[in-house]
């Protein structure tokens, strides 16, 4: 059975139809990446799969649970899914351990020691087992995002989902952050992207999602449609951001 | 100008000046912490679900803040008897310091929850808080922090506005001032000392409110 199922979602702005009729089946294990150009919807659909915004028409699936905005479900999915956003949104008054253990210990009633067993071995999984005590803001950009990874993995969901986690990142630092992508994804860890590194997506992805103008306009093996995009909006795509 | 002058005879009255000034350190300390618990759940429900307590805390600080805290005294004091709310001087002078500082501080806090950045709601939203965790352990901590020197100005605001309970004979500070002078007509002496003593109350208050902050407010490194 598919981990994640969305059935002919439509979205609405106001007046703008964002999303109009997305179907998209991913299973456990896939690394899907989502790209397109500004507008596209890209964003909201990511948004839609956890909750955190709501849609008119269709339906979204997630490990079994139908997704929506109402806080009681929200707070169900949080144990399936996870996101990472593009400003880290890190607490900034809690230590990175507190940041982590937060909510296992709030959601999953964890007790003490196990949470902190729990957030270190997260840490070390993005390689910050070292900054257990520390405060968010005397973190680097690049660390930071690991440390919003690791709070995430703390809830041990079945799919993360990463909206443009590195594009608020200096080059330099990008790469640790692909790096922790890339372990999760060979360990098994179900991760949709929304993403502008297409080396990332050609050499990680399982599958691409090319969305135009709120559709999925062209989608298959990540390395074929790379390869040899059919439709000459992702051509073009293809073309002006390599 | 020849005036002498005599703060000697002041000291006739030390235990006087002294009571009031014990007196008004309790009033500050109780309304402040009573105040700001007031402060955080108006701005609670200033920013609430629930249209009518959003209503109501606009009501309440609206109501507070456009009227003259003398005025709201007497009410509490003289007007609530009327109907069978009776209270002494000093529970009728403590409400009416709460109620007034509890509007201010709750416009205050309610611009520091304002000030939160959406991403850290809705990363919270994602690692499944509910409304309330949200609110107490993401929202409103970095919110007290980002206007606390307001929340500070506003409690000390309030301690020298405690002189005004004076006026219902609590037997404050200034009160004590009142009574020494009528006694030995030394108006100018008495007030002076009054005044120097509210600025050093003052100054004493913004000293422990700074060293709870600089503690409370510390991104020092923790321990494991
Ligand atoms: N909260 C909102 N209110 C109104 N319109 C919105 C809102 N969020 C997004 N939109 C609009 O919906 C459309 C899709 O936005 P979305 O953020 O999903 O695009 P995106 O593909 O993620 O773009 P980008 O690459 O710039 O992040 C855009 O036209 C955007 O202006
Ligand atoms: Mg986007």
């Amino acid at each position: 059975m598919s981990l994640v199922s969305v059935r002919d979602v439509h979205k609405y702005f106001g007046e703008l139809h964002v999303l109009k009729g997305i179907d998209l089946t991913i299973n456990a294990g896939e690394v899907v990446s989502i790209i397109g150009r500004s507008g596209s919807g890209k964003s909201t659909l990511l948004r839609c799969m956890n909750g955190l915004e709501s849609y008119e028409q269709g339906a979204i699936i997630l490990d079994g649970m139908e997704v929506s905005t109402d806080e009681f479900q929200v707070r169900k999915l949080s144990h399936s899914v996870g996101m990472v956003f593009q400003s880290f949104n890190l607490f900034p008054h809690l230590t990175v351990g507190e940041n982590i253990m937060l909510a296992p210990k709030l959601i999953k009633r964890v007790g003490k020691e196990e949470a902190k067993k729990l957030a270190m071995e997260v840490l070390e999984k993005v390689g910050l087992a070292d900054k257990f005590g520390q405060y968010p803001e005397k973190l680097s950009g690049g660390q930071q995002q690991r440390v919003a990874i690791a709070r995430s993995l703390a809830m041990k969901p079945k799919v993360l989902l990463c909206d443009e986690i590195t594009s608020a990142l200096d080059p330099e630092l990008v790469g640790d952050v692909l790096k922790v992508l890339e372990q999760l994804a060979a360990e098994g860890m179900t991760l949709i992207l929304v993403t502008h590194e297409m080396n990332f997506a050609r050499d990680v992805g399982d599958r691409v999602v090319f969305m135009h103008q709120g559709k999925v306009h062209e989608t298959g093996d990540a390395k074929e449609v790379l390869a040899n995009p059919q439709t000459p909006e992702l051509q073009q795509f293809i073309g002006a951001v390599l | 100008m020849s005036y002498q002058l005599n703060f000697g005879a002041l000291l006739d009255y030390q235990d006087v000046l002294l009571d009031g000034l014990w007196m008004t350190v309790k009033l500050t300390l109780i309304s402040t912490v009573l105040g700001i618990l007031l402060g955080v759940l108006g701005a609670a429900a200033r920013r609430h679900r629930n249209a009518a307590l959003r209503h109501l805390s606009k009501a309440y600080v609206e109501l507070i803040r456009n009227t003259p805290f003398i005025v709201q005294l007497f009410f509490v004091f003289f007007g609530l008897p009327a109907i069978g709310i009776k209270m002494t001087a000093i529970e009728a002078g403590v409400l009416a310091l709460v109620i007034n500082l509890g509007a201010y501080l709750t416009e205050i806090i309610r611009a520091g929850i304002d000030a939160t950045p959406k991403g850290q709601l809705e990363a919270a939203r994602t690692l499944g808080l509910s409304s309330r965790q949200i609110f107490i352990r993401i929202v409103l901590p970095p919110a007290f922090q980002r206007v606390y020197s307001a929340v500070v100005s506003q409690c000390i605001i309030v301690m020298l506005g405690s002189a005004v309970v004076s006026q219902i004979s609590v037997p404050e500070l200034t009160f004590a001032a009142n009574f020494i002078q009528s006694r030995n007509f030394l108006s100018f002496e008495s007030y002076l000392v009054a005044a120097l003593f509210y600025l050093i109350l003052a100054f004493l208050m913004r000293l422990a409110f700074n060293l709870i902050g600089a503690r409370a407010f510390s991104r020092k490194e923790k321990t494991l």
